[in-house]
Order: structure tokens, then sequence, then C-alpha cells
């Protein structure tokens, strides 16, 4: 086991951040943490980093206690936190220098690692890291977390701020990390990444609600959901809520998700009320489940 | 080691990136000697006297050309009423007024003897004092002169005993402030370097999040305090040569001992300053936090240096507490060196008391510098 962790708890005065989070991350994973903001996962990565003690609860990363083993841990993860954290005072070269010495190595050591990353801002190395993109920034910040080649890699919301394409890019870099054989725990309030991960637990106000694997989570769940559109989507939206039979409504992308109560539930119904609502231009049509679907589900109950 | 250097490397690149910083260095040190040492004197001048002179004869004119003749007083002029002087006063026109009675000069020739009244405005009590020893002077030079001219032969045998003092003063002949304050102000320089920008410095890799980057990585906390601090150390000998020779020649401060005296004081006095402030920016988030306590902090260890007032005219729980404050160590070493020429076995007290301090400080930063939180 790459990260073990077996309750977990921590308690910020009153409020309860974590509660008796147990799950593994195997060897060689690419696990994500999935939850909206608050759910608890900086809390989490900051003990699994040894940033922060856990009130009850053991926790072992690459088989190291993070309590009483803190110093062998700080020798073989990365971390990259959710805040930009480099020094932006100080060139892309330098930081990266800085890092690599404070970990006792440098940067030609390990630079088979961070090459393919490390060449789309090389360009740029003279630059000051304040003076980067987000996308660079963030491609900076995860050079300077893999430079001593950690076992396993933390990255707490990497990819929040940072637009669609830099995204797309970020996640084919983690897979190629992967491949390298680094565990990498990956936290993201985005559903649709969550799909690109080889497990996920998903995790609300401090507990997890499920942990699986993206398919598994998708194909256990057995409603049966559909795409509503109108021309009209709020007015859409208050009138599918109000309709008796609905199990469940919330906005998805351009459609809004809607789930019957009904077993022998009949599009024509549905159709029928909207249209008597007053509504333009209705489109019901069946759709499949997606991880966040399962997510509001499971967050419902 | 490796790793310090690099850090060393790290911080004084920062330093020197940092616009708001250059200034700090080397800006400030050169303001701070040259305006404070020219205000921050003792000196009372342009005293505004107004007198009224209700007797107009030979002696009282001649009293108040003494004034005239002055060169703390300037005279704001004649007034008629004493009524007229408190008015004055009260609008702050006026700091002294003179009222010769009008019998003055008769009653002095008839009697010997003569009271004058003085108004002192003593809003402020230091200038007041200073003001009355002025005047007492002026009085005092007069009384002789007319006493001369009154009682003119006495025969030796018969004559007036008189002790009369002549003082002379010790390691700084003329009294000149200049003198006394810039090595203080060299001190305070010193001082406020490498207190604010230590303490700053390291509450600000907090505030940008890079500490906790720091943290999860395996350098000891030895190297990256050492790291951390070094460079603030080399900058506050650098300001304390830098405004050595502003002293010695832009003002001509005398240099009597030996400079590797106040050096080997100096670096063991600036790792207090470097300690307190690395405690402090351990139990504060931001820097306004940090700068809030280190100035409060500096602002009672300066009143109490000896700096400004003496220590000897405190009160006495003043005095013992003034024991706690290094600055007021320093002051003295630097003044007793550079003015006196004092060696190490004279400074030897206080070098010891310095660098217990040190050590006690730097432990407690240590101890409560944490990895975790």
């Amino acid at each position: 086991m790459s990260i073990k962790t077996t309750n977990i708890s921590k308690l910020f005065g009153k409020t309860e951040a974590l509660k008796n989070i147990s799950f593994n991350v195997k060897e060689n994973e690419l696990f994500g943490i999935i939850g909206p903001d608050g759910a608890g996962k900086t809390t989490l990565f900051r003990i699994l980093t040894t940033l922060l003690f856990a009130d009850k609860g053991t926790a072992s990363v690459a088989n190291f206690d993070v309590v009483k083993e803190y110093i062998d841990i700080r020798n073989h993860v990365g971390y990259m936190p959710g805040k930009f954290s480099l020094y932006q005072d100080l060139t892309i070269e330098e930081n990266l220098e800085f890092f690599a010495t404070i970990f006792g190595t440098t940067v030609k050591e390990n630079y088979d690692l961070i090459k393919d990353i490390y060449v789309q801002i090389e360009p740029f190395k003279k630059r000051r890291a304040g003076a980067l993109s987000g996308g660079m920034k963030q491609k900076l910040a995860l050079c300077c977390a893999l430079i001593h080649k950690p076992k396993v890699l933390f990255l707490d919301e990497p990819t929040t701020g940072v637009d669609a394409v830099s995204r797309q890019e970020f996640w084919q870099m983690l897979k190629k990390l992967q491949k390298k054989g680094i565990t990498i725990l990956v936290s993201t309030p985005y559903m649709d990444e969550a799909e690109l991960c080889d497990r996920i637990a998903l995790i609300d106000k401090g507990e997890i609600l499920n942990i699986d694997t993206p398919q598994n989570i998708i194909n256990k769940f057995d409603k049966q959901i559909y795409n509503v559109s109108a021309k009209k989507t709020y007015k859409l939206l208050t009138d599918l809520k109000d309709y008796q039979h609905n199990y469940s409504v919330f906005p998805f992308g351009e459609f809004i998700h809607y789930i019957d109560k009904r077993k022998d539930f009949n599009k024509s119904d549905l159709y029928n009320y909207l249209e008597k609502k007053g509504n333009e231009n209705i489109i019901i049509t069946k759709t499949k489940a997606s991880v966040e679907d399962a997510f509001m589900d499971l967050m419902k109950t | 080691m490796k790793t310090i250097l690099f850090i060393i490397q790290k911080e004084f690149k920062q330093i020197f990136r940092n616009k708001a910083m250059l200034p700090i260095i080397f800006v400030l040190p050169i303001m701070q000697i040259v305006i404070l040492s020219f205000a921050a004197t003792f000196e009372v001048t342009n005293i505004e006297l107004a007198y009224i002179d209700n007797d107009k004869s030979t002696y009282s004119r001649e009293l108040i050309s003494k004034f005239k003749a002055s060169n703390y007083f300037t005279i704001n002029g004649e007034l008629s009423s004493a009524k007229q002087g408190f008015d004055a006063m009260q609008k702050g026109e006026i700091d002294v007024f003179i009222e010769i009675p009008s019998n003055f000069e008769r009653q002095l020739i008839k009697e010997k003897e003569i009271a004058l009244s003085i108004q002192i405005d003593a809003i402020n009590g230091a200038s007041a004092g200073v003001e009355n020893a002025y005047i007492n002077q002026i009085i005092q030079k007069f009384n002789a002169k007319i006493r001369a001219e009154l009682m003119p032969v006495i025969p030796k045998s018969k004559g007036l005993k008189r002790l009369e003092l002549t003082p002379s003063y010790w390691y700084n002949e003329t009294l000149d402030y200049k003198t006394f304050m810039v090595p203080g102000i060299i001190v305070l320089l010193v001082t406020m370097v490498t207190f604010f920008l230590s303490g700053m410095n390291i509450v600000r890799e907090k505030e940008i999040g890079t500490l906790e980057q720091i943290n999860v990585t395996p350098i000891k906390k030895y190297q990256f305090i050492i790291g951390k601090l070094f460079p603030f150390w080399v900058l506050g000998i650098f300001i304390l040569f830098f405004g050595m020779n502003i002293g010695r020649f832009l003002f001509e401060v005398p240099l009597l001992g030996n400079p590797f005296v106040i050096l080997l004081f100096a670096s063991i006095y600036i790792l207090v300053f470097l300690g307190m402030g690395f405690l402090i920016s351990n139990f504060t988030d931001t820097q306004q936090q940090a700068m809030f306590i280190a100035w409060f902090f500096v602002v009672i260890f300066i009143l109490m240096s000896g700096l400004f007032t003496p220590i000897e005219s405190m009160p006495s729980w003043a005095q013992k507490l003034t024991e706690f404050n290094p600055i007021r160590y320093f002051i003295e070493v630097i003044r007793m060196v550079m003015l006196k020429g004092s060696g190490f076995q004279d400074i030897l007290p206080q070098l010891i008391k310095i660098t217990v301090y040190a050590i006690v400080m730097n432990i407690l930063a240590v101890v409560s510098y944490r990895k975790v939180s």
C-alpha cells in the first residue's frame, strides 16, 4: 500500500473537518479525492504530508508513519499545495534549483522525470515566477514537487483556476508520471476529472461517501436520468422542482438532469406537464449517468 | 552546509530584487544619521524672551543687554505688564519673561540684594529646566560683575571666601551633542534593520505559502534558520560599518578605541535581535502583526536605552528594567569605545550579558519554530 489511512479525524474548534477517514491507495495508482469546497480535502492532504497532526487515527505514506517517521516521508513525497507557493521573486530556474538543493539533489540527476514538463516552460527559465501565466506556474510547481523523484505525489486541487486546455494537458502529464511508477493522490472539485482517475473517493463534509473506480460508481447508479431542456432554463428548473413525481433535479451543463420517482415513468407525462406550465421548445432525452450524478445522489442521502 | 549556503544565496538574491529593500538598506541609514544627529540635540536655542522693565535704569538695561547678547535667547519685545506676559505665554508667543522691579538699581546699591521675577513656560519640562539653567548663568555673571563694581576693593586678608568651580568635560570636551548622539543612532539603525527585516522576512514566507512548501522538505531546522538569518547578520554588520564611517567623516566623531571591539560586540548583539525577530515571526501569521509587535519592543527599548534620557535619572525600578534592554548595552559600549577608548576588558560585563541574552533568545526561537502545526 502506498497510502493507508485508518479512522483519521480532525477537529478545528467545534468543526469536524474530517470524520473517520479510512482508505488505501495502491502502489502506482492514480487516486482522486473528489468533493466540493470545504469537504476537508486540503486538511487530509496536510495530514498526509506531515504538516498537520490528526486528532485521531493513523496514517502511513510509502510505508512510513506520518507521525513517527515524518522525516522519511518528507524525503519521499512531493506536495503541490492548492495555492501557488513558490518564490515569485526568483526565476523558474532558480526555484527549481532551490528545491533540488534543499532535497539534497540536483536538477540534472532527476531531469528525465521532469523533462516532458520542463521543456514547455524552459524558454522562459529566466523569467521570475511571479510573471508567469497560471498554466506555467502550475507546470513549474509540478516540476518543483517532482525534482527529488518522490514515490508519492500529492496534488491539492492542481487544476483549480486553470483553463480547459491546460487542464487536459495537465491530466495527460499525470498519466505519464504514473507510468514512471509514481503513486499520485490528487484532489479536485471537478467531477469530469474524476473519470480520469483509477479510483476515486467521494468526500463531503469530512466524510467519505464512496470509494470505487469511476466506472463502478457509475454502473452502480441504477436510476435513469433524463436530459431536459427548454427555452427558458430557469423557469424549467423551477417547474421541474414543482413536479410531484420528481426524485431529483439539478442543472448539468446546458441541460437539466431529471430523475423520476416512478418505475413506469413516461416521457410524455412530463412533456405535457411542462407544456401546460408554458415552457417552449421542450426536449426530453435519456442519458447515461456520470460521476457527478452519482455524487449528487450520494450527497442527497 | 551546501544547503545553508544555497539558502543564503537565495536570500541575498531576494533581498536585492526587492525594490523596497534597497532604500531601506542604503538610504534609510544615511537619512537617519544625518537628520537625527542634527535634530536630536538637547540644546535649547531660540528661546523667545520678553521682559518688563519697571526700573528703566542703567543696571536693568545692562541686564537685558546680557540676554540680548546671548546666543540662546531671542528678544521678543518689552511688555508693559505681567498680565500681558501671561497672555503672550498662553498664546505660545514667548517661552520666558522677566520682570524687573521698579527699585531694581536702588535696592541693589543700597541693600546689595534684590529679587527678580522669572516666568518660564514649562509645557516641555526638559527644555524649561535647560532654560532656567541658561537664565541663572546669565544672572550669575551679571551678579558677579555688579558685585565687583559695588565692592571694588576688599583687602585680601578679609577677602570674600568664594569657591569657584571650573568644570572640564572629559571624553567630550566641548559637550558636542553630535559626538554624543551619533554612536547611539548607529546602534538604533543596526537594531532596527536587523530586527524588522528578519522578523518580517520569515512571516512573509508564511504569507505567500512558501514556508509550507519548505516544511514538507527534509530540510533541517538549523539549516533553515541559519540560512534565513545569516544574510541579515551581514546586513547589520554592513550598516554598522557604513554608519560608523558617516559618523567619522561627516560628523568627525572621534574613534579612540579599537573598532574591532565594537565589531565583536555587534556581531553578538545582532544575534539577539535576529533571534527576537525569529521568535516573533513564529507567533505571528502576517507581516502586519509581526511589525506591530516588533515596534512595541523597539519603542520601549529605545526610550529606555539611555540615548535620549539618561538611565541615571530614571526611577530605580525603571533602571532595573533597563538591565533587560540590549540596546542599552550596545549604546554604552559604542560610546565607551569611540569616545573613551575603552578596550575589551572594559566592555567585558556588557559582552557577557549580551551573550547570555543572545543564547536565550535563539534557544527560545529555535524551540518555538515548528515545521508541523
